[in-house]
């Protein structure tokens, strides 16, 4: 089967994202507010995050738990509206849900495969049926023999047999369930895939897999990927950008080979710091320190100053913007601004682990 | 040849499953089940395995009138459980009673499944205003004892519908009015479950495919809430049974003319002094029986289905 003609491109990045902001209403009832003095509370999931992707390259988002990138991944793909800022999509602002509703064509175009591949998948469905509901759905083939032998095709194309398709979820591995995600968002052939943790529910072996096969359809299909992952190993095999979220911010994002090499902010110091050293070069190793505090209250000014060893006055007053550095990429630090940091770490690129 | 190996396999493999296997393993419910089957069987089949047809005015002979079963001393063959007031045989009357006590209740529990599940799976779907309306009803519904909700819609019902066809359409009147009664624990179940698959990642998944709410919970949601529907069905419809049998009693219910269980009961109840015990006892131990049995059944499908009770 023939990809369908792409739309010709127009110039920029595909995906560019502008002070995306979402706050999450966690505020008690009415009548507590009303008579225990209670004031209305937001968890600051995500709070102003600016980044751009480019096609065909992988831009990940790195960061511990809670850090607001999966709310990221959500909002991009639409299941979140932004409480502000905008989601360019090839020039479209798909920001809020009228604009989505209004351009299903670009929505048409993202995709998004899951951390588990054990609630991703309608355990009543059949696998062939799973596939086939973007095609059916958006009346990409009609007929039968046509949709099943694209249904086929697909699951030959992300490793699986085609007779696969008269089988029920539950009766697959977790690395072939996720196969079975790439196929469904492959099959209403995509150019923009939202991975949201897709190795990490899966065992180290069959990550490689997944990982290996999600490469070669970027090289054969032309994808662009926004990777979310807490595991910097994945990240550095896998990205040509990172990101790095602290707490709702993109603290720094570059090029993965500089991050890696030349980590700017101390928060991305310190969690490459802790990454294992399997080449055992002797490297003194420190454990990523203190917690990460709660985005109910974040700290004032930068919200990792209570966990920096540099941070000082201006640090708990003001937030830090983010600054483009030379050599690509941006980080959002005062000590990196004022050029009193160290030179950070260097670290080997770590194995995947 | 194939197809017949195919369909024993299959029934094989039914029979091999956790379902047959806890049913197999209780003895009470296939009791249950045996005694179901007879008095559906018996209801269903009623028109050609009763005797005479008790709504058949040609049929039916006064001078057989309050003749004892036919163990006492003056028991008439033809007539096994008696006979009522107006020559009726008891065991005919009974299966087609039973026929019209099943029937409305079975009716009224696939309106009540069919309304409470569309309002569970919208109010847990939606959530919101939507939900918090729908979700108020229900509990003020369900402050009531249900047979007053179903009292109150048939009066509404009944004083609707224009004075000819009330006894035409007292059937449906029944049903619609149990039904109402009774859609709240299905509303409930279906949302708290809703509320579980809607955060789901295939529910999301469908989401970015673009399906609406519509196809999302029909499709995708309905199939993974529907295990413990079919539960709640199979307990609500001793309820309505019950239900329809005590509107009867009332006598807000079926017509005298097309008597169902409670109907009988509550005719042969006004002769329970004068000695004819027959007339009302024998409708009073088949609704007594066919409710156990079917609770019995509805139980057992309970505990089959919930893997963590097993």
């Amino acid at each position: 089967m023939a990809e369908p003609a792409r739309m010709a491109r127009a110039p920029g990045p595909l995906l560019r994202v502008e002070n995306l902001t979402r706050y999450f209403d966690v505020s008690p009832p009415l009548l507590n507010r009303v008579f225990e003095g209670k004031g209305r509370l937001y968890v600051r999931a995500v709070d102003g995050v600016s980044f751009e992707i480019d096609a065909g390259e992988t831009f990940s988002l790195v960061g511990e738990s809670g850090c607001g990138k999966s709310t990221v991944a959500r909002l991009v793909v639409g299941l979140y509206q932004p409480t502000r800022g905008t989601i360019d999509f090839e020039g479209v602002d798909l920001g809020s849900a009228k604009a989505r509703a209004a351009n299903p064509q670009m929505q048409a175009r993202m995709q998004m495969i899951f951390q588990d591949p054990y609630a991703s998948l309608n355990p009543r469905w059949r696998v062939g049926d799973i596939i086939a509901e973007p095609i059916r759905f958006r009346r990409i083939l009609s007929g039968r023999a046509a949709i099943a032998e694209r249904v086929g095709a697909l699951l030959r194309q992300v490793g699986l047999g085609a007779n696969d398709a008269e089988r029920y979820p539950h009766e697959f591995s977790g690395g072939q369930r996720q196969r079975i995600s790439i196929a469904r968002a492959l099959a209403g052939e995509p150019e923009f895939l939202v991975c949201d943790e897709p190795t990490s529910a899966l065992d180290v072996s069959v990550q490689a897999q997944i990982l290996n096969l999600m490469k070669d359809l970027q090289r054969r299909l032309g994808l662009t990927y926004l990777f979310i992952s807490h595991n910097l190993a994945v990240v550095y095999h896998v990205s040509s950008k990172v990101g790095v979220m602290y707490l709702g911010r993109l603290v720094e994002w570059s090029e993965t080979k500089t991050l890696f090499a030349r980590p700017r902010h101390p928060y991305t110091r310190m969690l490459l710091d802790a990454i294992p050293d399997l080449a055992m070069s002797g490297r003194a190793r420190t454990p990523v320190a203190g917690e990460v505090p709660s985005p109910l209250n974040p700290p004032s000014g930068c919200s990792f100053h209570p966990r920096c060893p540099w941070a000082n006055e201006r640090c708990k007053s003001e937030r830090p913007e983010a600054q483009r550095v030379p050599g690509g990429g941006a980080v959002a630090c005062h000590a990196v601004e004022e050029g009193r940091l160290p030179e950070g770490p260097a670290v080997a690129p770590p194995a995947i682990a | 040849m194939s197809a017949l190996a195919a369909v024993r396999a299959r029934v094989a493999a039914a029979w091999a499953s956790d379902i047959a296997w806890s049913f197999r393993q209780s003895r009470v419910t296939m009791a249950a089940a045996l005694v179901t089957l007879l008095l559906v069987g018996g209801a269903v089949l009623a028109p050609w395995i009763a005797p005479t047809d008790p709504f058949d005015p040609a049929q039916v002979d006064l001078m057989n009138a309050e003749i004892p079963p036919l163990w006492s001393a003056e028991g008439d063959a033809r007539f096994v459980l008696g006979t009522d007031v107006q020559g009726r045989d008891m065991l005919s009357a009974i299966l087609y009673g039973g026929r019209i006590s099943i029937a409305v209740g079975a009716a009224a529990v696939a309106f009540a499944m069919l309304l409470g599940v569309t309002l569970g799976l919208v109010s847990g779907y939606l959530g919101g205003r939507v939900d918090a309306a729908i979700m108020r009803i229900a509990d003020v519904q369900l402050s009531f004892p249900s047979i007053l909700v179903a009292l109150l819609v048939h009066g509404i019902l009944r004083g609707l519908l224009p004075a000819s066809s009330r006894e035409a359409l007292s059937v449906y009147v029944l049903i619609i009015a149990i039904g109402l009664a009774d859609w709240v624990q299905f509303a409930r179940t279906v949302r708290s479950r809703t509320l579980v698959e809607r955060d789901r990642e295939y529910v999301q998944a469908a989401r970015i495919i673009g399906r609406g709410p519509a196809a999302i919970m029909r499709a995708h949601i309905l199939p993974n809430v529907m295990s413990p529907v079919l539960v709640i069905a199979c307990i609500s419809l001793a309820t309505a049974i019950l239900t329809e049998a005590s509107l009867s009693f009332l006598g807000v219910g079926v017509p005298a003319t097309q008597p169902s269980l409670g109907t009988l009961i509550r005719i042969g109840n006004n002769y329970l002094f004068s000695g004819q015990w027959w007339m009302t006892v024998f409708p009073s131990i088949t609704l007594a029986v066919l409710v156990l049995a079917v609770n019995i059944l509805g139980d057992w499908l309970r505990d089959a289905l919930n893997p963590l009770l097993r």
